[in-house]
């Protein structure tokens, strides 16, 4: 057999061949039958032939090419392109007044702004994005089908990403739940437990800070209407929350206490294992927010006795519609599921996970893990120059306890300038004045008036949250531009003056209207 | 030293391996993309360089070939998707210095 394969396809090959040569032959004869019989049986092509080789594109020497082309057109200056119809400079495209006043415009840097708001949320991070997008193209399959191929790719990705997650909290794989994000988490936790506490009727109490996040303090009151008593502990001046005032306000129908572990506008972090010690002691659940500390300062879940806890994926590099809530099983905290439904994640959280949301989150989770040494000394860094040179203004305050402080959080109060309105002179710089949730209102910050400082202290504070991509230059940046526009603000306010002057504002008197 | 060292065969392609890195993560688009591809780049090298067990050596090198695969990779995607450039980038402040006149911004930023 094998002899007779290549016999046949020399036969085959050869018929073409002789095909080929002979109907050049045939046609030069009909056609040209008045001329002499042609001579040359090759004739000469102008033309290259049609082939299906060449009419197909190579996917990667057109990325290249496109790519080459895209190099070599980046770094142009304006002023050196000509317009392609009236042959004028490039400027003119740029702005038109410049082409009427024959007047160089070089726009040589950008106008968007830099990003320095990092407790609101992340860039996500290329390799995550690396990760996720197979998940968003060809690995569609539901994590839940147990039935093909498609459904155990996705679930086998799933229970990885959980893995990760787990193993940046020191947790088991099983105690994670996912879940939409960490508002979610809070909720699930909060609501959760008391409900299934309070149908006895014997744990209607609940503990929570005031410089609690939103969502934490809204779902307290919202259990408050359901007939549960809430206690809000103060704190202290410097952020933290009394241990001792913690420990009294324990009572036997205390069901569970929420503390948040960084804080999301001061960034304060509570004495999380003190704390998790004494809920341990007296047999209460311990809740945490760690939305803001996981993956950015070691935290273990094991060793400060942490029963439930919420994570945020958009805090970590990972896009934002992800998150997970920690839930112990040994002693296995039980709560009542918010929402019902196929029985997904323990019966926690119903609704069909999404996988690539979910690889992206446990990807951020190894990273975060992989990269915390690295990433924690550049924070580290960065955040020293930025707060030694913002402090050496003049009537500058740091916000919140100086030594017990995520250094990735600076909250900076600016005395004498009203902090909206400076905000508004720093629209190259992204900043907020406190949590993204409340920078549509003008009210000063919760957390800043629980602090007990002045309103007008509160007004005046902005935060600046440093992470993984910010670099250097930026924070120079930022310096030099705060320094001029803060000196800027002072110079328009009467108050400056007065302080200039030395007169006391206090003792001032001011006239009612 | 091995790593710099003649002698050892892998020398060169770890040389080699930290110049593509670095080629590739300046086909970043984005501004902090890009700086941190080439600073993380750096800084690890920087960092393994005393490394001397052939193991962890080969370890390393797998994990920045993949480094790359994946940088391949999110450097088209950036580029497909490119955004105006930062205020900090080109390193000047954007307000008329010298004397020289070159400089107008369209929109001063911050003052009105």
């Amino acid at each position: 057999m094998s002899s007779v394969i290549p016999t046949a396809a020399k036969r085959t090959v050869r018929l073409c061949v002789q095909q080929s040569t002979h109907r050049p032959l045939v046609r030069t004869a009909g056609r040209l039958a008045a001329t002499a019989a042609p001579q040359c049986s090759s004739r000469r092509h102008y033309v290259s032939e049609t082939k299906r080789d060449q009419a197909t594109v190579n996917v990667e020497t057109a990325i290249k090419a496109d790519q080459k082309a895209f190099l070599q057109d980046t770094g142009k200056k304006p002023g050196d392109v000509q317009l392609p119809t009236t042959g004028m400079s490039g400027d003119v495209a740029l702005n038109p007044s410049a082409g009427i006043l024959k007047q160089a415009t070089i726009m040589d840097e950008g106008t968007r702004p830099i990003y320095l708001d990092m407790q609101a949320t992340t860039p996500t991070d290329p390799r995550v994005l690396d990760a996720m997008l197979p998940f968003l193209t060809g690995l569609y399959g539901n994590p839940h089908s147990r039935t093909h191929a498609y459904g155990w790719e996705s679930d086998k990705a799933v229970e990885q990403a959980r893995a990760h997650v787990a193993a940046l909290i020191g947790a088991d794989p099983k105690e994670i739940i996912f879940t939409s994000g960490a508002t979610e988490s809070n909720n699930m936790s909060i609501k959760g437990v008391a409900r299934f506490f309070g149908k006895s009727g014997k744990k209607k109490h609940i503990i929570t800070c005031q410089t609690e996040h939103k969502c934490v303090l809204d779902s307290c009151r919202h259990l408050q209407d359901e007939g549960f008593e809430v206690t809000y502990l103060p704190v202290k001046s410097n952020g933290l929350i009394d241990l001792k005032e913690f420990e009294e306000a324990i009572r036997p129908d205390t069901a569970l206490a929420s503390i948040m572990t960084v804080n999301n506008e001061i960034g304060v972090v509570q004495p999380m294992e003190e704390i998790g010690r004494i809920c341990r002691s007296k047999k209460i659940f311990f809740h945490t927010d760690a939305a803001q500390g996981v993956g950015k300062i070691p935290i273990d879940v094991n060793k400060m006795n942490i029963d439930l806890m919420s994570i945020s994926g958009h805090k970590i590099y990972a896009p934002k519609g992800v998150g997970a809530c920690y839930v112990r099983r040994r002693p296995r905290v039980r709560l009542d599921p918010i929402i019902s439904g196929g029985g997904q994640e323990r019966g926690l959280r119903s609704g069909t996970l999404a996988p690539h949301l979910v690889v992206a989150f446990g990807e951020a989770a190894r990273l975060a893990k992989q990269e915390m040494p690295y990433d924690s000394k550049r924070i580290t860094a960065l955040s020293e120059r930025l707060l030694n040179g913002l402090l050496s203004l003049e009537h500058t305050t740091q916000n919140g306890d100086p030594a017990r402080h995520y250094p990735g959080c600076v909250n900076v109060s600016f005395a004498y300038v009203e902090g909206e309105s400076l905000l508004m002179a720093l629209k190259d710089i992204a900043l907020s004045s406190g949590s993204a949730c409340t920078s549509a209102s003008l009210e000063p910050s919760y957390v800043l008036r629980a602090l007990g400082n002045s309103d007008e202290s509160a007004h005046s504070s902005i935060r600046f949250g440093i992470g993984r991509f910010t670099t250097e230059a930026e924070i120079d940046y930022v310096l030099k531009a705060v320094r001029e526009r803060v000196t800027f603000l002072r110079e328009l306010s009467p108050l400056w003056e007065l302080v200039q002057e030395g007169v006391d504002l206090n003792t001032i008197e001011w006239s009612q209207h | 030293m091995s790593l710099t060292a003649f002698q050892n065969p892998t020398a060169y392609e770890v040389r080699s391996l930290y110049r593509s890195l670095l080629r590739q993560s300046r086909q970043f688009a984005a501004y902090n993309f890009r700086e941190y591809a080439r600073r993380r780049t750096r800084d690890a090298f920087r960092e393994h360089r005393t490394e001397t067990e052939e193991r962890r050596v080969q370890e390393l090198m797998q994990r920045g070939l993949q480094e790359l695969q994946m940088m391949r990779r999110q450097t088209v995607v950036s580029q497909f998707f490119q955004l105006d450039k930062l205020v900090v980038e080109g390193g000047k402040t954007g307000m008329q210095s010298g004397s020289q006149g070159d400089i107008v911004r369209q929109k001063d930023q911050g003052w009105d």
